[in-house]
């Protein structure tokens, strides 16, 4: 709807640049056969519903489960201007994902989300709402404000991430609520200049992102978002994770 | 400055605070009470900050939204965009 009116202001020759806004969608895929049709189906929905311009951008790093093929009778469904399939040989990171992704995105918004469906889509529109609102930098979703919330944790779950994110709170006070969600919008060109800056890999690249984000003096506003966990394939959050997540944490303590 | 330097600058000061009044080393004949007072705010703050972090974390676990109505929303969605893809010709 807001899309729409701006359409609207701009076919009034009120020559506004929001008017030709368009969201890229990084969607960074391993072995996501059974998610991909899902969420693509959802980012049609929702930005179909909001008719705003934009692009699915699939960067699958060499799935051996048909990703890439699923990917492509996508394409053929939705149409090349709609899906892109810029996929590399094998598995290369994430950061690196994203500065793939970027290089072949056509649009002045890029939005990264996961793949697995624990991101819904329906929230991209009050993303844009809210980014509109302030002109913000980036728009974070965040799991633990207003609405936010998660499905499909346990207490423990909700322990560790209720403690990690307090932890980093008091060390970092990074002024936004919810650091490892990887749900997110940015300008272009904030997100290049962050992806350039971050080295950290996970759960703390994310956290990395924001951080920086905020050193570099860009605005951040959130969005409450419902986090469900992974219905198809493992969700897991091991020893090892929580000791690079803790290492991360340092790091960035002692760097930013 | 990090936020590494930022904690040990605070800590610094108030370290620093803490031993003019706990040990009079400027010599200002300061009240006893005061030197009675700071002797242990180090113990009482770090045990104040343990309870605060303690309530914080656990009313904010407690309260952590369960999102059913979302993980149902998901659930009907994926069923009709199941549907609607094959019928738009799509091989899972």
């Amino acid at each position: 709807r807001f899309c729409t009116s701006n359409m609207a202001s701009r076919r009034s020759s009120e020559k506004s640049r929001t008017g030709t806004d368009k969201y890229s969608v990084l969607l960074p895929t391993y072995n996501e056969r059974e998610n991909l049709p899902l969420i693509v189906w959802l980012l049609v929905k929702y930005f179909g519903e909001s008719e705003c311009n934009y692009e699915i951008i699939i960067i699958d790093d060499g799935s051996p489960d048909g990703t890439l093929e699923m990917a492509d009778q996508l394409q053929k469904i939705y149409g090349s201007d709609k899906i892109l399939l810029r996929p590399r040989a094998k598995k290369l990171g994430l950061g690196t994902a994203y500065i793939h992704g970027i290089q072949h995105a056509t649009g002045n918004y890029i939005i990264i989300m996961d793949a697995d469906l624990s991101h819904h889509p329906k929230f991209i529109p009050e993303f844009i709402r809210k980014q509109k609102e302030g002109n913000y930098d980036l728009v974070s979703g965040t799991r633990y404000k207003g609405d936010g919330g998660v499905y499909g944790w346990d207490l423990r779950r909700k322990l560790i991430s209720r403690g990690a994110n307090f932890v980093t709170q008091v060390l970092l006070r990074p002024g936004a609520s919810d650091l490892t969600g990887s749900f997110r919008l940015y300008k272009k060109e904030v997100l290049e200049r962050l992806v350039e800056k971050c080295v950290s890999k996970g759960y703390v690249f994310q956290m990395e992102m924001i951080v920086r984000a905020r050193q570099l003096g860009y605005t951040i506003g959130e969005v409450p978002i419902s986090f469900v966990d992974r219905v198809y394939g493992e969700s897991k959050l091991g020893g090892n994770e929580i000791v690079s997540f803790l290492k991360g944490l340092l790091t960035l303590f002692a760097t930013t | 400055m990090t936020k590494l330097a930022e904690w040990l600058f605070g800590i610094s000061v108030v370290g620093a605070l803490w031993g003019v009044v706990t040990f009079d080393l400027l010599g200002l004949r300061l009240p006893a009470a005061w030197q009675e007072v700071a002797w242990p705010m180090p113990v009482y703050l770090l045990v104040a900050f343990g309870c605060y972090s303690l309530a914080t974390v656990g009313y904010r676990v407690a309260t952590f939204n369960d999102c059913e109505e979302a993980a149902r929303e998901l659930q009907e969605q994926i069923q009709e965009a199941r549907v609607d893809l094959r019928r738009k010709g799509l091989r899972f």
